[in-house]
């Protein structure tokens, strides 16, 4: 019964859809206000009706119907709850509900947060988003229901995917998908902007927050993705240029590019064109993501069974969408008009060559990930672009990136001076210079390549360090000087830090790693990065649905100091009857100690493989700092008080007499 | 400077950055693209030597023999057969009979040097390269035993 009636609420939530997709765009076309009036309530019932399709099919998760065929492919009655409920999203079908799941809480959060838009604008914002919410519904009905019963019902599952069993499968998916779905706003307010012929400063702030939020979920299911795949593949390593993986760093790439160039827009109002360019092209990469991650044309963790006619309904729809949004903007582009004038040297330009980079660096990733696709598809042969391409392209690339991020922030609007500029930023450069050596020399190697990484680490927390005096210098006392600072301008500072936190992580991770694969007997000791590792019992132990061979490694440091002890796993799920390598880590500021178990030899020892990573955490803590600067930006009282004042503007009364 | 000469500079600029890091691009792509050889090629001298590559297809079954962390093992295309030897921990799928990815180098000795093994992420899951491995080795066998049927008429 539950499942039916999550048939029912998903076949009601397309009927919505094609209302909210027409109703409130013809109101806005035709100034009706009863029509436009109608956006909001019925954002809200899809919202309700998509929140009912997903409770019943995680209702039906929890109760262990495997009469339904999704449940009974991705779940087994052995199966811890915490994961029989993530298990919603462990396969093609429930990810397309989680997908429209979340398009719909953007949809409601815009109905519930937006009273201050004029009614047109938001009338045809929520109708935009109402047709992607249309295509993505129709798409599951068609070619990938979720809750197609199966007769005769199955005994038991078939047990979620081993390497999915994990916490990580119970936040990543969800947040990622918040952030993809969620630059599906910044879109929608691209698309009624054009369509409404008002594009100006008051639009670049209403898209702002929203954008930056989006950005702010990527950003953190990305490294959640990213702490997942360190702990869980049992590789060690923390980003693997995989093409899911670039499915989600386009839209990134892409967003981080929107939110500097709405900057612009907003407090100069140039780059209007091509801010509403990004909007579209970080909306259509996310859609782009879905296609590569959803059709199966990838292989890689992520790709479920692939159907080629669920393939084709994506492709098409993604050409609809990008195809028809690029026409619109070629229509209405050209009358947008240019902004202020800028001057060669300006916070203007320097943000344009940020924009050239960032998607220098989009257009890389695509090229590395989309090339191999195609020529497989054109059957011109087999072949793969790997992390060495990916690297030798993104060091020359972020580095001029850094350093426009020290001095982007100090320069002026319109017209910056050189010779200021150099006087300003001379000690941060000698401090980010002399930092880099000392770091080097103490870790005791200096190479080019962690030279660079290092100096743009240093370089960001200096130059930050400069803007942040320049600008409390004025106040009496740095708490006030601290006080009156925009929240916003807080919040690009940390994500700034958070950038130099990353490069630290990475630069220190890469040179001075160690890694060890060793044959071990019980007892045997072996030494890596100045700990010794001694294997003292492996012994077998049950889960839930796996039996596991347990190590227990003991580790000691400088004589015979004990450090910890870590608990490897090598376990054999009983449904799929898969090995699954459980690595074990003592995680700590300055440095990841990393344990994970190998086969067995015939002669009773184990190949054991060990890592010491040193600083490896500050990639993650870096992401995360980042995702708090969005936050902060985000959550600027400036949008939210100039909102209210925009409400009682007589522009915005006329918005809602209208 | 004029506003046109200022916009003409600006423009300029932006392309120059553009063209240099589009050349810096292609350049790094070029040099880093993997082919994908399948052991028949292999055999028949077709794949470079001095080079990193894929190579896919079957482990051979009763081929894996291990020495402490050196691995051996054979991949096979159902057809003809590469050595492969590799150094560190296989992944867990890693099996007997079942499709393998290996990157790496060729040796003059004609064994296979893997700095890297993949295998399938799934019990039902073939690694597309081994699995492109097995159907061209099956269409080649299919041409060689029509010649042959060719030739005893």
């Amino acid at each position: 019964m539950i499942p039916e009636l999550g048939q029912i609420a998903l076949v009601l939530a397309l009927a919505v859809s094609l209302l909210l997709s027409a109703v409130p765009m013809w109101g806005a076309y035709k100034a009706d206000a009863a029509l436009m009036g109608l956006a909001r309530p019925l954002a809200r019932v899809l919202f309700v009706l998509i929140g009912a399709a997903f409770i019943a099919l995680m209702a039906s998760f929890i109760r262990n119907d495997f009469s339904v065929l999704y449940v009974a492919s991705n779940s087994n009655s052995a199966l811890p709850l915490p994961y029989r409920i993530a298990g919603v999203w462990g396969g093609h079908e429930g990810s397309l509900l989680l997908w429209v799941m979340m398009l719909a809480f953007w949809m409601l959060c815009v109905a519930q947060f937006s009273q201050h838009l004029p009614q047109a604008v938001l009338a045809r914002i929520l109708a935009v988003m109402g047709m992607i919410s249309m295509g993505f519904l129709l798409f599951m009905l068609v070619t990938s229901n979720p809750f197609e019963r199966l007769l005769p019902m199955a005994l038991d599952g078939r047990d979620l995917n081993p390497l999915l069993q994990d916490p990580g499968m119970v936040a990543h998916p969800p947040m990622l998908y918040m952030g993809y779905v969620g630059f599906s706003v910044a879109f929608a307010f691209s698309i009624a902007a054009l369509l409404g012929g008002q594009l100006d400063a008051n639009w670049a702030r209403w898209t702002r927050p929203w954008t930056i939020a989006a950005w702010v979920c990527l950003t953190i299911g990305i490294m959640l993705g990213s702490v997942w795949a360190y702990y869980e593949l049992g590789w060690g390593g923390w980003w693997f240029w995989d093409p899911v993986e670039n499915a989600s760093f386009m839209p990134w790439l892409a967003g981080t590019a929107l939110i500097h160039s709405l900057a612009v827009t907003e407090k100069r109002g140039s780059f209007k064109n091509w801010t509403v360019l990004l909007a579209i092209t970080a909306f259509s990469l996310s859609l782009l993501g879905t296609f590569l991650v959803r059709s199966g044309v990838l292989s890689s963790v992520h790709a479920f069974a692939s159907d080629p006619k669920r393939g084709l309904f994506i492709l098409a729809f993604l050409v609809l969408v990008i195809g028809a949004s690029l026409t619109l903007y070629a229509w209405r582009a050209p009358t947008v008009g240019l902004g202020q004038r800028f001057g060669l040297l300006s916070k203007e330009s320097l943000l344009l060559a940020n924009n050239v980079l960032l998607i220098v660096a989009t257009g890389s990733v695509l090229l590395g990930t989309l090339y191999p696709l195609f020529l497989d598809a054109m059957g011109l042969g087999k072949i793969s672009v790997g992390p060495p391409y990916f690297d030798t392209v993104f060091v020359p690339l972020m580095t001029p990136l850094v350093f426009l991020m020290g001095v982007g922030p100090l320069a002026r609007w319109k017209q910056a001076e050189l010779p200021e500029l150099a006087v300003r930023l001379r000690w941060a450069l000698v401090v980010s210079v002399v930092a880099t050596l000392a770091t080097q020399w103490l870790a005791g190697k200096i190479t080019l390549g962690t030279s660079v990484g290092l100096w743009m680490a240093f370089w960001i927390v200096a130059s930050v360090c400069v803007d942040l005096w320049d600008k409390i210098k004025p106040a009496s006392n740095i708490v006030n000087g601290l006080r009156k600072l925009p929240t916003a301008m807080i919040g690009m500072m940390v994500a700034h830090l958070g950038v130099a936190a990353f490069a630290f992580g990475v630069s220190m991770v890469r040179t001075y790693e160690t890694e060890r694969d060793v044959k071990m007997n019980i007892n045997d000791s072996t030494e890596v990065g100045g700990y010794v590792f001694t294997l003292r019992d492996v012994r077998e132990v049950q889960g839930p649905n796996f039996v596991a061979a347990r190590a227990e490694m003991a580790i000691t440091q400088g004589g015979d100091k004990p450090v910890t002890t870590l608990y490897p796993e090598k376990r054999v799920y009983r449904v799929q009857s898969n090995p699954m390598t459980e690595a074990a880590i003592d995680a700590g500021v300055t440095r990841d100690l990393y344990v994970s178990m190998g086969e067995q030899l015939d002669s009773g020892a184990w190949i054991v493989r060990i890592y010491h990573k040193p600083f490896v955490d500050w990639i993650w803590g870096g992401c995360l700092i980042m995702a708090i600067g969005g936050m902060l930006a985000a959550s600027d009282r400036r949008y939210r008080a100039r909102k209210t004042a925009d409400a009682t503007t007589p522009q915005a009364m006329k918005g809602a007499a209208a | 400077m004029t506003p046109r000469k200022k916009r003409l500079t600006l423009i300029l600029g932006g392309l120059a950055i553009l063209g240099v890091a589009t050349a810096l691009v292609l350049n790094a792509f070029q040099k880093n693209l993997v082919f994908f050889f399948t052991p028949s090629q292999i055999v028949a001298k077709e794949a470079p030597l001095e080079r990193t590559f894929r190579l896919g297809g079957l482990v051979e079954k009763g081929s894996v023999s291990r020495d402490g962390v050196m691995v051996n093992f054979v991949v096979t295309d159902t057809f003809r057969k590469v050595p492969v030897r590799y150094q560190g921990i296989l992944p867990d799928l890693f099996k007997e009979g079942k499709g393998v990815v290996a990157q790496g180098k060729l040796g003059a000795d004609g064994v296979f040097v893997a700095q890297e093994v993949l295998a399938k992420h799934d019990e039902n899951y073939m690694p597309p390269e081994a699995a492109e491995a097995l159907k061209r080795a099956a269409q080649a066998n299919a041409r060689i035993e029509a010649g042959q049927a060719k030739e005893m008429k």
